[in-house]
């Protein structure tokens, strides 16, 4: 064997030891029975580089939201709000404890929040849907002309407009410098129109199963900052009623009976679960603003077993047809493009499992278009090879002369065929980058495996001094 | 060696007015058909509601409907397996998660024990934020196809007819699902997509051969040099596509339910694809050239030297030969 061929052999043999080193955490993980990779999942001890399978193929949940771009304060530039957005809603999904979720950016103010395994997303979006802003306001109730308002609001069928912001009528009795808000009870109060202590102000926020109205309710603390202005707040309204607001609501409004700096309390007729979110919600943050569910799409994992064992099924029963089809119609050329058919299949789920990539139904039709230019990448070598065989040619000029004048058609149809999968990756939103990435891997794999490997078998099976080879 | 196809003369090119025909009766045909019968596009991209159900019992589709109803909602109810349906209501500006709610509360007046099995809602924006870029990934892939092809092959006639034939796949693909009315959905759009990429490549091995062939044959007439150049691709094509359509086979009758329209798709698309190959691009460029080779203006001057003994692959990667054949 010539040096040449000994490297190229110890490459390939690399790249298969690798393929399989990759491969292997997948067997391993897969082999194991549901309950415990469930287990495995929640105490976080899934192996990293492995591949993942879509919502479409094992059940799950998907949240696409919109971030209320009208909402937001125009101090914050809007990547910066959906980058605080999306950390804020992973740190509440993580509490929710769902193993593998996945949260990205999707065009300028789309969320996509995927859930796998959860097929009733409910809870996760009530987590995902509260704004959480906390904020304390002292509250004005004791005005006549508070009074009057409050007649005209009770009089009026819709006081408030499509935008929910009070019609002109309302508006212009409410007092200078407060303004108008529900209470959770029922019925309204006027409160400050600005809150110098908010949300962003707390430490931290748990959950008081029983507090003294009977009802769980949600504790916090105030880091040294917010403690010092919330003890200013409450120093200067003794007596007063401090109102807590979350998400334009007033929830309570005790009466502030002494200064409090460190520590406070909201309570109201919570439920356990809705007190549990409450503190989950206060403690991760408020979103920069309210976001809307504009997508769901669940998918029950009998489904998702259902499409992956026939997919998987016929998809296999294919692979086997091509590969006979091609061994009996080519013979020897056909086993070893066989051989490269399967080695671009091992290569391309070790890539993707490299990269923890997602596969999904339309990533199999990626594959299945790389294995079918794959092939054809075969076909014009071996076609080009049985043209110069009827020339009579010398093997070893047979099998240089089949890949030197097939490459220039492998090598275009590759680029034109990556060409429209950097447009989709570029443009395709889910699952057509799903599938654009699972074709450019196969494709540039396919590149390797059916004109290097191929060539490197014949020119080993060339080195024992054949003198024809079966094609 | 084992061959299905002996050296062929087929005269591809004779019979160019009749595919042109035909090309023209497709697109007649689409025309009407997207306008009368439209397409069938999916919740995906019209926004919308679907709730995929299974019950526990036997239940009558009548049933179902009158339950559906019932609740004022005009519900599309799809039939599939044992006892399973699918129900779907289109482009409703209402909230995601409201019609999913009402269709369940419907479903609970039936009586019977169901599980909820797959659920879709889309907001009417999210599905026109699809199209929307499902379309500029198509009218952009197009574009670089063009350009790449005109570079690779000094014509710019090139890029432009190997377009035509997969907006011609395109099209009968769309033709297909709007006369058998299947619902296109987001995997059928990836099937479209890989259709496109498989099309293109069948062109672009007939084009290396033409390309091959002008160098080879410096004084062969532009017909004679496509239709050997189709003859000698002959077998590969064939061979090719025949594998493909193999495994496609396998896929549409095995597959399962969601696999089916995407293999129906894409065998609608590899047909179609290795026809407008031999029947549009071709011609599409022997019309265009007026018959006359494309690399005319440039051939005058260099018959006088010998043709090139082997065409070798590797050799064509490099720019030094581009001056074959500049464009008109």
């Amino acid at each position: 064997m010539s040096n040449k061929l000994a490297v190229k052999w110890g490459l390939i043999l690399l790249i298969l030891l690798g393929s399989v080193y990759f491969i292997y955490p997948n067997y391993k993980w897969y082999s194991k029975p549901i309950a415990e990779r469930e287990t495995l999942d929640t105490l976080g001890e899934r192996p990293k580089r492995m591949l993942n399978l879509g919502l479409d193929l094992r059940g799950g949940s998907s949240l696409l939201l919109e971030l209320d771009v009208s909402k937001l304060s125009d101090k914050e530039p809007l990547n910066e709000a959906m980058a605080r957005a999306i950390e804020i809603i992973r740190n509440r999904i993580d509490q929710y404890g769902v193993a593998e979720t996945s949260i990205t950016k999707q065009g300028d103010k789309w969320i996509m929040v995927q859930l796998p395994g959860v097929s009733n997303p409910q809870r996760a979006e009530e987590l995902i849907g509260k704004t959480a802003m906390l904020e304390f306001r002292i509250v004005k109730n004791d005005t006549t002309e508070a009074q009057k308002a409050f007649e005209k609001l009770e009089t009026t069928e819709e006081p408030f407009d499509q935008d929910g912001n009070l019609i002109p009528e309302i508006a212009k009795l409410v007092p200078a410098g407060s303004q108008i808000m529900r209470n959770k009870e029922g019925g309204y109060s006027l409160v400050t129109d600005t809150a110098t202590v908010t949300g962003a102000d707390l430490e931290n926020a748990r959950v008081v199963m029983m507090s003294e109205n009977g009802y769980p309710s949600v504790s916090f603390t105030f880091n040294a900052e917010g403690a010092k202005k919330f003890g200013q707040l409450t120093g200067a309204n003794l007596n007063k009623q401090l109102a807590i607001v979350l998400d334009n609501t007033i929830q309570s409004a005790p009466v502030v009976r002494a200064r409090i700096t460190k520590q406070g309390e909201i309570t109201g007729s919570f439920s356990a679960e809705e007190a549990r979110s409450l503190a989950i919600v206060l403690k991760a943050g408020a979103l920069p603003a309210p976001v809307k569910v504009i997508e769901k799409k669940t998918i029950g994992p009998t489904l998702g077993e259902d499409s992956i064992k026939s997919g998987l099924f016929a998809s296999a029963l294919a692979l086997v047809l091509i590969l006979f089809f091609m061994a009996i119609y080519y013979k020897a050329a056909g086993v070893i493009a066989d051989v490269a058919l399967l080695l671009n299949f091992v290569f391309t789920v070790a890539i993707m499992s490299y990269f923890s990539a997602t596969l999904t139904l339309p990533g199999i039709a990626g594959m299945i278009l790389s294995l079918a230019m794959a092939i054809d990448a075969n076909v014009l070598i071996i076609e080009r090879m049985r043209e110069e065989k009827r020339l009579e040619k010398p093997v070893y000029e047979i099998i240089n002369l089949g890949y030197d004048k097939a490459w220039s058609a492998i090598f275009d149809s590759n680029i034109t065929t990556i060409i429209v999968g950097a447009c989709l990756l570029q443009f395709g939103t889910g699952p057509v980058k799903g599938f654009a990435v699972t074709l450019i891997i196969g494709l540039l794999v396919s590149l390797f495996t059916a004109v290097f490997v191929t060539r490197a078998i014949y020119e080993l099976i060339l080195t024992s001094n054949t003198k024809e080879i079966s094609l | 060696m084992m061959n299905l196809f002996p050296k062929t003369h087929i005269d591809f090119l004779k019979y160019r007015k009749v595919y042109f025909s035909l090309f023209a009766a497709v697109l007649v045909a689409g025309v009407i058909s997207f306008a009368t019968k439209g397409m069938n596009w999916g919740i995906d991209f019209t926004g919308g509601t679907m709730v995929q159900v299974q019950f526990d019992k036997p239940v009558d589709m009548g049933q179902l409907r009158d339950a559906l109803s019932a609740t004022g909602a005009n519900s599309e109810i799809q039939s599939y397996g044992d006892n399973a349906f699918s129900i779907s209501e289109k482009s409703t500006a209402q909230e995601v998660g409201v019609v999913q709610a009402r269709i369940e509360k419907a479903l609970d007046t039936l009586g019977v024990p169901y599980t909820v099995q797959q659920t879709n809602s889309v907001g009417p924006a999210v599905g026109a934020n699809m199209a929307e870029r499902a379309g500029w990934a198509i009218v952009l892939s197009l574009f670089f196809i063009i350009i790449y092809v005109a570079f690779r092959f000094n014509d710019i006639l090139w890029g432009l007819s190997g377009v035509v034939a997969l907006f011609h796949d395109l099209w009968v693909m769309a033709l297909v699902f709007s006369l058998t009315g299947r619902e296109i959905d987001l995997v059928v759009v990836a099937a479209f997509l890989t259709v496109a990429g498989f099309s293109i490549n069948d062109t672009i091995v007939i084009f290396d051969r033409m390309r091959e062939n002008m160098h080879l044959h410096p004084k062969m007439s532009f017909a004679e040099l496509i239709n050997t150049s189709i003859n000698e691709t002959l077998s590969r094509t064939v061979i090719t596509t025949v594998t493909v359509l193999f495994a496609l086979f396998v896929l549409y009758f095995l597959g399962g339910e969601v696999i089916n329209s995407f293999a129906l798709a894409m065998l609608v698309g590899c047909i179609s694809g290795v026809y407008s190959t031999i029947a549009l691009t071709t011609p599409l460029v022997y019309t265009w050239h007026h018959g006359q080779r494309s690399d005319a203006n440039t051939q005058a001057a260099h018959t006088h030297e010998q043709p090139r003994k082997e065409t070798n692959g590797k050799e064509m990667l490099t720019p030094k030969r581009r001056h074959h054949g500049k464009r008109k």
